[in-house]
């Protein structure tokens, strides 16, 4: 199993919002998870990520095996954790050419590795630049900076290609996206799906999944998941909405 | 009756030690200091003495001194030091700088004097170009010299008035009309004694449609205290272009009161970058005349101060014509304990229609003891103005560490990479490449705290290892 969460509760300020919540994802797997706003969805990615702020009061975070409920962000990282953010921050000054470099070397670093050569690391950005089309030149650009809402999506696929996660975890990644940006962006995260890695889709919006197929469908609800089910479910809850769910699970 | 309460006030005027020091300094050996001088800059001396038996030193009762305190800046044991420095060529070494691809002429300024061989002293060049000591220049110049010495320096204290009644040296560069130097003037600036106290005054003046880079370099060599007191008048006439830089690394135990007015003619364009590195106390005050229609000034700044240093840059704008622009834009770090001052004034005169004034101040706090004081102030009489101000301070911006570090990057390299962001605009500002890695390299430097102070001009102790693709190569930083 990649990632197994047991029993996770998860406060911000002392305020409870992940509430006992049980998850699973083995290599290979694609799950969505969906539910309405302030259920806990981004929390639950920032507490797997590390966010400093998000306090894990009980439970297990256990990835590959190791408990990682107190590994730093950038261990986790270069573990294989990505997160997709839903707001990308802009970083002036520090060009993407730079960051990406910075970042792939710090894996390296971190699994012993000698730095990437200039060659290859070029080789690398041009060939997953074609994968989510961005035609400008990176090297000039500060990460983030002046990016459209849909550049600055494609850019965090183009970031998770060149860091080649084992765990990708995709938040609202669709949201602000026009039908193109979204195509471009799905069609990347499906040519880097394998059997090796697995990702965690979050979204409101079944719309996503007609590109992103998922194996699993999750709905999150006051800190829980309280359904799971196939890729059919997220058809069921565009259908119905949330309210039914709300019902089911207050009653 | 005002009178008298005058006359008492005078009387009662209790000098501190150092003050007493100046005074008594002054009046020992006024025939020495002012051996240079001609009739109109004796008279100038005597009575900027004479204002400050009246007025001292300021302290923190001073609205333009409440958050510096003035009071620890002498040297224990202080030397007023205004004597010629003799030549000798071992010396001199400590005034090599080296930069990769970068020529510049250096200009040596020891312990307060012009520093180069005796006949050396005061050259001309064969396009008129006139580069020396200022001693040397008022007696081989006196009218070009009488004509702006002191004239512009608009606000005055006990320290600008030390300077004048006791600065006797200090450089002179004279660029006649339409004439665009080419090579970067390199102004070194250094102190090799303890304890010395030194007056330095420079005159610079660039004549119409002139263009003039000029890197000005204050730099330690030991670890020796010292006060720095520097008042540099500038003149930009029609059409004139300056591009100034100043470099400023010191140990901790050197003031640097670094006083700069500049009078701008119309359609003169004026750039300042003011780098502080380093320093126990230093503070740059600028005036920034613009006194000609259509004149344009760029005054940037960034200031990385930690343990007790202090920094204070005062920086004064006067739109004095219409249609001129002037931006400020000051950045500054401070860590540990260290503190700092901003205070930029916008004064804009009753008829200096179509004025552009900007101005803004940043600063990151990296600690809960660091501490920045800053304020803007605008006067401004005209209607048809456009004026800005904007001030910050802030701690790391704890989103983008996250996601810098979500990306694999450890908390260190990630705070590096942050405060480098930050100082960046300031940095791609300098217009000179080689100068513009160099410093790139001394600012990286200085964040991973490796900058300290070495046994030359701080430029030449640089090295920076030839970026080719990426800016930034984080084995370094």
């Amino acid at each position: 199993m990649l990632l197994n969460i047991k029993n996770l509760h998860v406060s911000i300020d002392g305020k409870e919002i992940i509430k006992g919540l049980n998850f699973s994802v083995n290599q290979g797997e694609v799950h969505a998870i969906m539910g309405p706003n302030g259920t806990g969805k981004s929390t639950l990615a920032a507490a797997i990520t590390g966010r400093e702020g998000y306090e894990i009061t009980q439970g297990e975070i256990i990835y590959k095996g190791q408990v990682i409920n107190n590994w730093s962000p950038d261990k986790r990282a270069n573990e294989g954790v990505f997160l997709s953010f839903q707001y990308p921050i802009e970083i002036p000054g520090v060009s993407m050419t730079n960051f990406m470099r910075t970042a792939i070397n710090a894996k390296r670093e971190y699994l012993g590795k000698t730095p990437i050569s200039a060659k290859e690391f070029l080789k690398k950005m041009e060939a997953n630049k074609k994968l989510v089309q961005i035609q400008s030149k990176l090297t000039n650009r500060s990460v983030n900076e002046g990016f459209s809402g849909g550049e600055k999506k494609k850019n965090e696929i183009f970031q998770m290609a060149m860091l080649e996660p084992k765990l990708a975890i995709l938040d609202e990644t669709d949201s602000g996206l026009d039908i193109d940006a979204l195509r471009i962006v799905a069609n990347g995260v499906n040519q880097l799906k394998s059997e090796e890695n697995a990702f965690v889709v979050i979204t409101h919006y079944q719309r996503l999944l007609d590109y992103i197929v998922p194996d699993f469908v999750h709905v999150m609800y006051d800190g829980r998941i309280v359904k799971s089910g196939g890729k059919k479910l997220a058809l069921e809850l565009e259908e119905k909405g949330y309210e039914w769910i709300k019902e089911q699970f207050e009653a | 009756m005002k009178e008298n309460v005058a006359m008492e006030k005078e009387e009662k005027k209790i000098y501190s030690p150092s003050e007493e020091k100046f005074i008594r300094h002054f009046s020992d050996n006024f025939d020495e200091i002012s051996r240079h001088d001609f009739p109109e800059a004796k008279r100038m001396r005597q009575q900027a003495m004479e204002t400050f038996r009246q007025s001292g030193f300021p302290d923190k009762t001073f609205e333009r001194w409440r958050n510096t305190d003035p009071k620890g800046i002498f040297p224990k044991n202080m030397e007023i030091f205004d004597a010629e420095v003799p030549y000798e060529k071992k010396l001199s070494e400590i005034f090599v700088c080296e930069v990769h691809d970068f020529e510049s002429r250096i200009i040596s300024v020891l312990n307060g004097s012009y520093y180069q061989a005796g006949e050396e002293k005061i050259t001309i060049d064969k396009n008129g170009v006139i580069v020396g000591s200022l001693a040397k220049a008022m007696q081989k110049y006196p009218q070009l010299v009488k004509k702006h010495l002191g004239r512009i320096m608009p606000q005055q204290d006990g320290f600008k008035n030390i300077n004048t009644a006791l600065a006797v040296d200090g450089v002179f560069i004279y660029v006649p009309d339409n004439i665009k130097v080419e090579n970067t003037f390199q102004i070194i600036n250094i102190l090799n004694k303890p304890n010395l106290a030194v007056n330095i005054r420079n005159l610079v003046i660039l004549g119409k449609n002139s263009h003039l880079q000029l890197l000005h370099c204050d730099d330690s060599v030991n670890r020796h205290g010292g006060l720095i007191n520097k008042v540099n008048e500038v003149f930009l006439d029609e059409n004139a272009e300056l591009e100034l830089y100043k470099l400023q690394n010191l140990n901790d135990k050197t003031t640097l009161l670094n006083q700069t007015a500049i009078d701008q003619s119309a359609n003169s364009r004026l750039k300042i970058n003011a780098f502080s590195l380093n320093g126990g106390m230093i503070r740059n005050e600028i005036f920034d005349l613009m006194n000609g229609e259509n004149a344009w000034s760029d005054i940037h700044g960034l200031y990385l101060m930690d343990q007790k240093q202090h920094i204070d840059n005062q920086v004064n704008v006067f739109h004095n014509k219409p249609g001129c622009t002037s931006n400020q834009l000051f950045k500054g770090i401070l860590d540990n304990e260290a503190s700092g001052v901003f205070n930029g004034y916008i004064y804009v005169k009753r008829y200096a229609q179509q004025t552009n004034a900007f101005q803004k101040n940043s600063n990151i706090l990296l600690t809960k003891t660091a501490r920045i004081d800053t304020m803007p102030h605008l006067e401004i009489y005209a209607d048809d103005v456009k004026c800005s101000h904007g001030a910050s301070v802030g701690q790391l911006d704890e989103e983008a560490m996250f996601y810098l570090m979500q990306r694999g990057i450890p908390f260190t390299d990630a705070r590096m990479l942050i405060m480098y962001a930050f100082t960046d605009v300031i940095i791609k500002e300098i217009s000179i490449e080689p100068l513009r890695i160099s410093i790139e390299d001394m600012v990286k430097r200085r964040l991973r705290g490796d900058l300290s102070i070495c046994d030359r001009c701080v430029l030449h102790c640089s090295h920076p290892d030839q970026p080719v693709i990426f800016d930034i190569d984080m084995n370094k930083i």
